[in-house]
């Protein structure tokens, strides 16, 4: 239904669809395990089953209450939802915005249904906005999050995304170093991506000042750097170019690893493109034929 | 549906916006019906808060409301926004399929899809989704929103008396067409759905 916001030609359309075209064959995701609101679900009564996420019972049989995927763990039968709101679990790694500065906490903005709740006790530093997530309070759905750890703190220099979070898969590794690049990629489960010029872990006896960063529309260059921690053209260049693979992916709906994203980025170096031509028609068409490939020679790799 | 243009936009669950309107154990559901000034045939300029758009918004707002679990989302709020761009009778029911897609699309869990059509009577025979030129007519105009599974009636509205009998017959051509949405829809979504999923991959 959302349709690519970039005007295509005649050739570029027909090169999108057979790439499209191209994954659908190498996808083995049979079709009948897609669901849409109030869709039943077989399931096996003898053996019982449990009930999860996205499902309700009506009259003895199972109905999805949002469109999504059928999974079946045991006897759990949930659906994993597509484009919902960020679910967030315990142990989650997330990047959110500090909004509202009450006393002894500070509520946190992260793309949830409500802001998460930031105790000053939970926290090492005096200033973060990036953080774990510690409980959730089923009960009334509040968030908590802590920042005990030396690697969660305050993110400057560098530039925020926002991408749906079903395109970021919850793995080991949510930072990630770019040693080629000198440049810090956060990949936050809640689909806010932070990219970032490298710091080092550092000892934080400096400035315990609250930076209030206020909203414009999403995406943002922190300028409000000091003048004496410069961030260099290049550096600034590589952050563009990293964050417009990011937009590209997230319009072609393409998950998104460390691996891809460093992939694309290539890509566009090689072919030479112009960190603002990235954006442009010809160069979805060429990630998503690279796309095509990429996951091809992985199933390659597989059978 | 036909030559009315609808579009919907759904923001949430989020936080409530307005700390009084704030409910314990579910959600809130807000919408806001508009209809854009150039979406008649003659240019006319409405005023925001007029009566036919409050009770439109009103009209859509409670449908939504039945098959949204609320319960499931304590404390926020869901914002339903439909335009009409472009008006041939029905919006009403437009409006309504308009916001179900929405609101299914952005994941949100539903009891049901509604479905609406609206049926109307003239020269005798039952109609299905009067254009303007139908309605202008000055015949009865049935507006119907059922809940397709459950087989329930969320919605029933109707101008100018209509007989028992007539009602009777528009009532049921009415709820076939509220049928026909409903498999259109559900075909839709299950199509948008299967492509979010593969193009994301494993």
């Amino acid at each position: 239904m959302k349709e690519l916001q970039v005007s295509l030609n005649q050739t570029q359309k027909i090169r999108l669809q057979t790439a499209l075209q191209k994954l659908q064959d190498l996808s083995s995701k049979v079709d009948h395990s897609i669901v849409a609101v109030a869709d039943t679900i077989s399931v096996n009564h003898e053996d019982g089953f449990l009930k999860g996420h996205g499902t309700f019972e009506l009259g003895g049989e199972v109905v999805a209450t949002v469109c999504g995927v059928v999974e079946r763990v045991n006897k759990l039968v949930y659906i994993r939802a597509l484009r919902p709101r960020y679910q967030a679990e315990r142990g989650d790694i997330i990047v959110g915005r500090v909004v509202e500065i009450v006393p002894e906490r500070w509520k946190v903005e992260i793309n949830f249904s409500q802001d998460a709740v930031l105790m000053l006790s939970s926290m090492n530093m005096p200033d973060g906005i990036q953080a774990e997530v510690r409980d959730t309070f089923q009960q009334d759905g509040t968030l908590h999050l802590q920042a005990r750890s030396r690697k969660y703190g305050k993110l400057e220099k560098g530039q925020l995304l926002t991408v749906s979070p079903y395109l970021v898969k919850r793995s080991k590794q949510h930072f990630h170093h770019l040693e080629e690049l000198g440049i810090d990629l956060i990949l936050g489960s809640n689909g806010y991506i932070w990219i970032g010029e490298h710091v080092e872990a550092r000892d934080n006896q400096e400035n315990p000042s609250n930076q209030q960063n206020d909203t414009s529309n999403g995406s943002y260059v922190n300028l409000a750097v000091p003048e004496k921690t410069y961030t260099a053209l290049e550096k600034r260049q590589q952050i563009c170019r990293i964050a417009n693979a990011i937009r590209v992916l997230s319009s072609l709906g393409f998950n998104m690893t460390k691996e891809i994203i460093m992939e694309i980025v290539n890509l566009s170096i090689t072919l030479n493109v112009e960190i603002h031509e990235m954006l442009g028609a010809e160069f979805y068409v060429r990630v998503a034929e690279k796309e095509v490939e990429r996951r091809s020679s992985l199933k390659m790799g597989r059978g | 549906m036909g030559n009315t243009k609808v579009i919907a936009a759904v923001y949430g669950p989020r936080k409530v916006q307005n700390w009084g309107q704030q409910i314990n154990d579910q959600a809130l559901v807000r919408c806001e019906y508009r209809m854009a000034n150039f979406s008649t045939g003659d240019r006319v300029r409405r005023p925001k808060g007029d009566r036919r758009t409050t009770e439109i918004s009103l009209v859509i707002r409670q449908t939504m409301e039945a098959c949204i679990m609320t319960q499931q989302m304590p404390r926020t709020q869901i914002d339903i926004y439909v335009q009409v761009l472009q008006a041939d009778g029905g919006t009403r029911s437009a409006c309504i399929n308009a916001a179900t897609l929405a609101l299914a699309a952005a994941g949100i869990p539903m009891r049901d899809l509604v479905t609406s059509c609206s049926a109307g009577y003239l020269n005798g025979t039952p109609l299905l989704d009067l254009n303007y030129v139908e309605d202008s007519a000055g015949g009865p105009d049935v507006t119907l929103g059922i809940l397709p599974t459950l087989d329930r009636v969320t919605l029933l509205q109707a101008d100018s008396k209509l007989t028992m009998d007539a009602f009777e017959s528009v009532m049921h051509l009415a709820t076939e067409g509220c049928m026909a949405v409903a498999d259109y829809i559900r075909r839709l979504l299950r199509e948008h759905t299967k492509q979010l999923e593969l193009r994301r991959g494993v």
